[in-house]
């Protein structure tokens, strides 16, 4: 394992930290405001990646197909948000599990049947293909760099969105107080259904920009789904700083846990014995990883305690 | 009038009587059918115990339904085999006898769920669902990238395992197994519900203030509902593997926990029969669906968000009306 | 009988950043008494009463129940060791019959909650013990309606007899009286009147009729300090009482 090769493992785990943090910042806003547990949240990561793939294909534009995901996500997520998510609030949490894996049988079988079983493929655009030179020799992808970068911009953005403007401090009012905020005359159902399409923006988002290196198909939201409560479980819910220190955690000890793991049991097993076990290990990495955090602090390293 | 308890007898009735008429009209399919629901609802009926009884919603049983399975999976593999598992610190072969099967499922299970429980089960709401979750998926990454039992492929075992005095193989004996085992299981659970146990469970569910007030401390509770539970679970993690005689890493796999907990909805949460009935009811519409469209399952999603939003106590809240308070 | 405190609160102090909730709070609860803790709103009661029930951790000082430190146990182990709760809003199983809440205390009591195979309503003693203690607060012919059904009133009356079938050394009631009506407070006044002898009584109340009837001594908390402590009479006369909260009311 070289310098170089370990340089770019670390920016391997930052980008997918990165895309973890899109999917983990609108679900922890929407469990910190709305108190609402949704699986249906890889379901949005997928209409936006297939939206995204849709359109790539029909225009030709990388930049119109990232627009069509965020559109399109967004749209779903209103969508569901206005004829179902809306009945859920009141309920209890096993409810709104149930509720949301129904929606995520019907989005999935549905794209199916819309779109088949094969997968589609959404192309790099051509401005961010091929490898781009970095400092001590390293040499990365564009794209992913690109992920990288987008991916901060989009956490800055959340940022200031919390917190300087009136959508962020009715947010983070909801969060401490949804029946006060009502009686103060702010439009809860308004802004449940903003924070909803907002989140669902955010994961439709991701989905197309991972579209683009791995391929598009039904069900590629689960995993990252999955992903993503470990990482507001890490993070504490409610909190989009928990979601990026999360995130980057979650992101970097799963691909450097793959990278090294497999080399560190070769020193000291036979390769093929080394690698299984290596990448079984590895599997479990952030799992470990958040049941160490859970032992420490039960509500995460940013929940309210 | 029909009560609870004259439903429960009569659901029970029914899911015996159906495979036994399939038996005298030569439908082994039928059979296999009522079997499987039979299975999916003793691992219903655990989740149950943790979750309407006790509100533990865990979204992570699969990871009992497949510990159970692989304990299956594994021993009878080395037993085909002719392989022992380890000879260090001492032997252990593999076998296919399904009494010995049955109680590794379900001591592996209890230690997993006493594992998983005792750093869940002080979470609550939100996090516990999603920390349960993650350990479903945790087995279930794990169980994909170890090759040394199939890996994603999964495990075939070719002659289903033996079963003293029976002969396994044949459906209808396979069936009476596995409806004998769901009435212990039954029994089981009823005698929890209705000990100092259960009252004290299904009151930390209500409100844990009251629990504490009264001088009881809700974590051990847990703890023991959700192990025991998780040992039921396991169980029949065993017999749905000998049942295909297949294992594989999907039934850890989330979709598999989010199952159990649609038998439990359909049927009735917090009755003691819902799982069995919502089981039951999930097999048929599995097997009718099924047959009409290759995409039912959007059908079947329809279908449970109808229920969880319009017919919340399930098919026994609307043939019976409000729970009585049980003694 | 002895004059030793059956429960005794030493210097409890408690902020919240830079709010200071309790600030040295010490008072005593003796055998056979009557103790109630007025304040006016904001004052810091429901932190205080948090605290000396266990559910919230001091920052200082200590609880003493019987002589005994019982300040670094959690809530149900203070229950167990014997400090019978009420709430302010009625915390009880809703699901659960006006009996199976009497026998779950009852059930706390004896410490039997893992016990697993028993059918625990046919257990006798259990029985015996939640019949007698809604006996006591007249709730005996209700005891298979579901708890949903009771009225606000009999609620309160069913959180004193869980309390009792705790057989307690002492009472914690948080606002008993709340939103009984004149009848609901005459029964519960005379109720607890006659409680006071199986266990001495910390009341928390707002009814000042209700408290000046019954209680033997009155502290009076303000802004997280006591200010006060005495027989109503002294509490009535005391000027620094009268200016901060008693100005109002007509006593």
């Amino acid at each position: 394992m070289t310098f170089v090769l370990l340089a770019e493992q670390v920016l391997n785990g930052l980008q997918f930290g990165v895309m973890l943090f899109l999917m983990a910042a609108g679900l922890t806003l929407i469990f910190g405001v709305m108190g609402l547990i949704n699986l249906a949240h890889g379901s949005l990561y997928m209409v936006g990646a297939f939206a995204a793939a849709a359109t790539a294909a029909a225009t030709g534009s990388f930049l119109l197909a990232l627009a069509a995901s965020l559109a399109a996500a967004a749209a779903a997520g209103a969508l569901m948000e206005l004829m179902v998510i809306r009945r859920l609030y009141a309920r209890d949490h096993l409810d709104q599990v149930l509720a949301t894996f129904a929606l995520i049988l019907i989005f999935s079988e549905g794209t199916r049947w819309l779109f088949g079983s094969f997968p589609l493929y959404l192309d790099i655009p051509d401005a961010l293909s091929g490898p781009i030179s970095l400092p001590f020799g390293i040499d990365y992808p564009r794209y992913r760099l690109a992920i990288i970068g987008i991916g901060l911009v989009v956490a800055f953005a959340m940022y200031l969105l919390i917190t300087r403007t009136r959508i962020g401090i009715q947010i983070r009012a909801g969060e401490e107080d949804r029946e006060m905020i009502a009686a103060l005359g702010v439009d809860i159902s308004k802004l449940y259904t903003i924070v909803f399409a907002l989140g669902a923006a955010l994961a439709g988002f991701a989905g197309a920009l991972i579209g683009a290196i791995q391929s598009v198909q039904v069900g590629m939201g689960e995993p990252v789904l999955i992903l993503a409560f470990v990482v507001i479980v890490i993070g504490g819910i409610g909190s989009v700083k928990g979601a990026l220190v999360g995130s980057i955690l979650v992101g970097l000890t799963d691909t450097l846990g793959r990278a090294l793991l497999p080399v560190a049991f070769a020193t000291f097993m036979e390769p093929s014995a080394a690698t299984s076990l290596g990448a079984s290990l590895a599997s479990m990495a952030i799992y470990i990883l958040m049941a160490a955090v859970l032992i420490l602090r039960p509500r995460g390293l940013y929940g309210a305690a | 009038m029909l009560t609870e308890r004259r439903l429960n007898v009569l659901v029970l009735a029914l899911l015996l009587a159906v495979p036994l008429w399939a038996w005298v009209s030569n439908e082994p399919f039928t059979i296999t059918l009522a079997t499987r629901a039979v299975i999916f609802a003793i691992a219903g009926v655990g989740l149950n115990l943790a979750l309407g009884t006790g509100g533990l919603v865990s979204l992570g049983h699969a990871a009992f339904f497949g510990i159970g399975g692989y304990a299956m999976g594994i021993l009878a593999s080395h037993a085909q085999s002719y392989t022992a598992l380890t000879d260090w610190p001492f032997l252990i072969e593999g076998t296919k006898s399904m009494p010995v099967i049955w109680l590794v499922a379900i001591v592996a299970s209890a230690l997993a769920a006493l594992a998983i429980g005792a750093l869940s089960v002080r979470t609550s709401g939100v996090y516990f669902i999603m920390i349960t979750l993650a350990f479903g998926q945790m087995f279930y990454y794990f169980m994909i990238s170890w090759p040394a039992y199939g890996g994603e492929d999964g495990l075939s075992i070719y002659v289903r395992n033996s079963f003293p005095g029976l002969n396994t193989l044949d459906p209808i004996q396979f069936f009476g197994l596995t409806f004998v085992l769901l009435l212990l299981v039954l029994a089981l659970v009823t005698r929890l519900r209705s000990s100092a146990f259960g009252l004290a469970l299904g009151a930390a569910r209500q409100n844990e203030n009251r629990l504490r007030a009264v001088g009881i401390a809700p974590y051990r509770l847990y703890l023991l509902a959700f192990t025991i539970s998780g040992a039921i679970t396991g169980l029949s993690g065993a017999l749905f593997a000998d049942l295909n005689r297949f294992v594989s890493p999907t039934m850890f796999s989330w979709h598999t926990s989010g199952e159990i907990i649609v038998f439990i909805i359909l049927g009735g949460v917090g009755r003691l029969m819902g799982p069995v009935i919502g089981a039951a009811l999930y097999v048929m519409l599995e097997h009718l669906l099924g047959g009409v469209s290759d995409y039912w399952q959007i059908y079947f999603g329809a279908i449970l968000l109808g229920v969880v939003l319009f017919a919340r106590g399930g098919l026994i809240g609307l043939l019976v009306g409000r729970e009585v308070a049980h003694d | 009988m002895t004059d030793a405190p059956v429960l005794e609160l030493q210097g409890l102090s408690k902020r919240f950043g830079a709010v200071v909730a309790s600030n040295d709070v010490s008072l005593d609860l003796k055998p056979g008494e009557i103790h109630a803790l007025i304040g006016p709103n904001g004052a810091g009661k429901s932190t205080l009463i948090a605290q000396i029930a266990g559910s919230l951790a001091s920052d200082a000082g200590r609880v003493m129940l019987e002589g005994r430190d019982v300040t670094a146990l959690r809530a149900s182990a203070r229950a167990k060791a014997g400090l019978g709760r009420t709430f302010q809003i009625s915390s009880l199983a809703m699901e659960y019959t006006v009996l199976q809440n009497a026998v779950l205390g009852a059930v706390g009591q004896a410490g039997r909650a893992f016990s697993l195979w028993r059918s625990v309503m046919k257990a006798r003693s259990f029985l015996n013990a939640a019949d007698a203690a809604l006996e006591s607060v007249g709730l005996a012919e209700f005891r298979n309606l579901r708890t949903d059904e009771l009225s606000h009133g009999q609620r309160r009356q069913l959180e004193v007899a869980i309390a009792l079938t705790m057989q307690p050394h002492a009472f914690l009631m948080d606002e008993p009286m709340a939103g009984l009506g004149m009848e609901g407070t005459r029964t519960m006044t005379g109720f607890l009147d006659e409680l006071r002898h199986r266990a001495p009584i910390l009341l928390v109340e707002h009814d000042m009729n209700a408290v000046f009837q019954l209680a033997d001594r009155i502290s009076v908390l303000v802004y997280g300090e006591i200010i006060a402590t005495g027989t109503p009479d002294e509490i009535r006369a005391d000027p620094a009482v009268r200016s901060a909260y008693l100005g109002e009311s007509t006593v």
